[in-house]
């Protein structure tokens, strides 16, 4: 199928594990990339804004989680759809080396962007020997 | 149920398989997803999940009973000793267009871009609804 590659991909739960509410959930599509002082991680989330977007970080898995409601279009019927409306989450292993404190988020149209700045280098700590 | 009952107003059941909207090509050269139709008795009402772009690089056109929403979305431009560690989202230029079963009131035609999701209402045009006869009797 030509358009294959933008289908949105549905949100793998872990093993055994099953969500309470029976929504869809969809895995967004994200860049990353990494500059010198930090880690920008970039994802598509549509229908998300700042309010419904979540994001956790527990030991080094980063969780991001979006809840879309969907519109209630009174009156309208659906004649053909292309694409599901349902939440988002996707988790990532992150290194030691983020700076829990300042990571900072936006969300505008629809887009999420995550700024993990990295953490300065454990600076080496100088013992000083005292004479007795 | 009346499952389309206010589309095939003016087309017979059996045509209820084919899709009533055309498309013509996929919206997805850009990596962006894709859009559905919701029909009322006289509107439609096109929405497309577009997320990240700029309001003013959408267009959207109407001639006779079809619309063509175009748009492009920027890649991100990454700095000197940045890289990648992946890339998933798509970038580039995007058309669709899409034709109803009715003619479209282009002047009335409205647009409204929110948390990356387009919603077109696209009114039928006022000569092609259905008129009522009325009959007299004496």
């Amino acid at each position: 199928m030509a358009n294959t590659d933008v289908e949105k991909r549905e949100a793998q739960s872990p093993s055994g594990t099953e969500r309470t509410r029976s929504r869809r959930v969809y895995s967004p599509r994200v860049d990353i990339y990494e500059a010198k002082d930090a880690i920008m991680l970039v994802a598509d989330m549509p229908g998300v804004d700042e309010k419904t977007v979540d994001i956790t970080l527990e030991k080094n898995v980063l969780t991001i989680t979006g809840a879309v409601e969907p519109d209630a279009l009174e009156g309208y019927q659906l004649a053909y759809n292309e694409y599901g409306t349902g939440d988002y989450q996707r988790s990532f292993t992150v290194s030691d080396e983020i700076d829990r404190d300042r990571i900072m988020a936006t969300v505008k149209n629809g887009v999420l962007r995550l700024t993990l700045p990295k953490s300065e280098k454990v600076k080496a700590k100088k013992i000083t020997v005292r004479a007795e | 149920m009346e499952e389309d009952g206010s589309l095939t107003g003016d087309r017979g059941p059996s045509q209820r398989n084919e899709p009533s909207f055309c498309e013509n090509q996929p919206l997805g050269s850009a990596g962006i997803s894709s859009h559905e139709h919701l029909v009322q008795d006289h509107n439609a009402l096109v929405t497309a999940e577009l997320p990240g772009i700029d309001a003013k690089d959408l267009d959207i056109s109407v001639i006779g009973d079809a619309m063509t929403l175009s748009g492009h979305r920027e890649a991100d431009v990454l700095k000197e000793g940045e890289s990648y560690h992946r890339q998933e989202r798509g970038s580039g230029s995007f058309a669709r267009t899409v034709r109803l079963p009715f003619r479209i009131e282009a002047d009335k035609v409205s647009a409204k871009y929110e948390r990356g999701i387009l919603q077109i209402t696209l009114p039928r045009a006022e000569e092609d609804k259905p008129k009522k006869i009325q009959i007299k009797s004496k």
